[in-house]
């Protein structure tokens, strides 16, 4: 089926550092630009749109697209954490669609690890001016305490157990022994993942991800640059963005924007979560990524826990190949901002460049999703289809 | 899970009159009387009607908890906690003097403030006396 693109995503690179003690920020940023640019044939002189979020250092885009010496005619610097990079990507569409840009760089990099933020729980650098500050910051929130009430409460409305969580770091990890730059490259078992320390119930050490350094990079391009490029074409045939916050106190943290973004994705791009053949999912905790399946329709609400427990989410061996690069869990999660790396390997198995133990034979429709801030308290989902062109 | 002292709430002009009250004991939720609902966190704003007739009211301090975690790898260990409030809107806060184990969703609290670093007073929550009726 040929279905409209509303862009086309040309490059695409991960950076393959996981430890980055002897590089900037800055050079960071630029080496995955080059990379992208690089990967998908073009130049810097190409780019005339540059998108990015608050890990680029500076105000907004201006001292990175100034280091790398951008000429630019359109920025956008919308941030919802993770999930921001793969808002870029439709974005990116959009502004193309408007006239606004032809080639549009998306830039995620950093070095969590040289700035002492890789251990233990991540406090929370927010701005007393916020309006929710002074009702979370008193009760020592943070991320990990927060993803565990969402993981506590999904066990006790649907019986959800950390057995069947800890396949999904299992499925990871199956994954990521096949990619030489993954931070974790032995393979786990449901025991070594339920044995590991309860670090806050009901999450063990082993359904957390990895804290990277480094980063990725996409460029999206309209259609006749894509086509006058010699790579496989990948087009975004569906996006979609949903901010969720608490309602007023009356809210349910075991559902997630991907039920809104998932559908609108879908609807715009008409296709339905039993086309989609490989799946990026943010995998920040294990239950994160359980519950955007959930709610991007590959099973019914709550019964997730038994849709993974027979390693549903391993490639050439169950029924939906999920983070075949291993996922934040096992490969990377640069600057805790996990939708850039989700991108590039839903780009990888659409173009059939996975590693070829993953690569999921005749892959012609991907979806990758991404939440960003925090699952449970306020956090925006984002979603994008990609179709091989 | 002792030990725990809770940062400092960051009053401002919006949620003064809340901590104030703290200090004396008393809880205060914010209810509007234009659509007659309470909501969570405090604002001057109705946050479901848009109206500004918001006023502040004391609370029971009872509630039900809605979800929980022990964090049990921070320097000092402490349970962080939603809790459904009688009111209606569900908050976060701490669970105290509890033992992670004898907790479950569901299960019956009762407001008890405690004190922070700089000796405000933050709404938290113990199991309620009686048997569960979770
Ligand atoms: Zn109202």
């Amino acid at each position: 089926m040929n279905r409209q693109a509303l862009g086309y995503v040309v490059g695409a690179y991960e950076h393959p550092l996981r430890a980055a003690p002897d590089t900037s920020v800055a050079q960071l940023h630029a080496e995955v630009a080059l990379g992208a640019l690089a990967d998908a044939g073009l130049t810097k002189d190409d780019v005339d749109g540059f998108f990015c979020g608050p890990d680029a250092p500076g105000t907004g885009p201006l001292s990175l697209a100034d280091y790398m010496n951008l000429n630019l005619r359109h920025v956008d610097t919308t941030n919802t954490s993770g999930s921001s990079y793969l808002i870029h990507v439709a974005h990116a569409c959009q502004a193309i669609a408007a006239g606004k840009c032809n080639v549009a760089l998306i830039t995620l990099a950093g070095r969590p690890r040289q700035e002492g933020k890789s251990k233990g729980a991540l406090k929370r650098a927010d701005n007393p001016n916020q309006p929710d500050f002074e009702w979370e910051h008193p009760f020592g929130i943070q991320i990990l305490g927060v993803y565990a009430m969402v993981a506590q409460r999904h066990r006790h409305l649907f019986g959800t157990t950390a057995e069947q969580m800890a396949w999904v770091k299992v499925a990871a990890s199956h994954h990521a022994q096949h990619n030489p730059n993954a931070m974790l490259r032995d393979v786990v078992t449901v025991e070594d993942v339920v044995n590991s320390p309860l670090v806050a119930d009901p999450l063990h050490r082993l359904d957390c991800c990895v804290v990277t350094d480094g980063g990725g990079a996409l460029v999206v391009a309209r259609e006749e640059i894509a086509r006058s490029l010699r790579r496989p074409l990948v087009k975004v045939i569906g996006c979609g963005e949903a901010p969720v916050g608490q309602n007023g106190g009356y809210m349910e943290i075991t559902n997630s924007g991907a039920q809104k973004s998932g559908a609108t994705a879908y609807e715009q791009a008409r296709v339905t979560a039993a086309d989609i053949r490989y799946a990026s999912i943010y995998d920040s905790f294990t239950i994160t990524e359980m519950i955007q399946i959930e709610d991007l329709g590959f099973c019914e609400k709550g019964k997730i826990g038994r849709f993974v427990d027979d390693g549903a989410l391993i490639s050439g061996q169950g029924r939906l190949a999920v983070n075949t690069d291993g996922g934040g869990l096992c490969n990377n999660h640069p600057v805790n901002r996990g939708g850039m790396t989700k991108a590039l390997e839903a780009v990888r198995q659409i173009r059939g460049e996975a590693h070829p133990a993953v690569q999921v034979p005749d892959c012609d429709l991907a979806i990758a999703n991404a939440i960003g801030g925090q699952l449970g308290v306020r956090h925006a989902s984002s979603t994008i289809i990609l179709e091989r062109g | 899970m002792d030990g725990y002292i809770n940062p400092d709430p960051t009053p401002g002009p919006e949620t003064q009159a809340f901590w104030d009250a703290a200090r004396e004991g008393r809880f205060l939720v914010k209810t509007c009387t234009a659509c007659d609902r309470a909501h969570w966190y405090p604002r001057n704003i109705c946050p479901f009607c848009s109206s500004s007739d918001t006023v502040w009211k004391d609370a029971s301090g009872r509630g039900t908890i809605y979800s929980f975690s022990p964090l049990r790898r921070m320097p000092k260990p402490y349970i962080i906690a939603y809790v459904t409030l009688e009111e209606g809107p569900t908050m976060m806060t701490n669970i105290v003097d509890a033992d992670p184990a004898d907790l479950s969703i569901g299960m019956p609290v009762q407001l008890k403030f405690s004190r922070t670093e700089s000796d405000f007073r933050v709404p938290t929550f113990t199991l309620s006396a009686g048997p569960a009726t979770a």
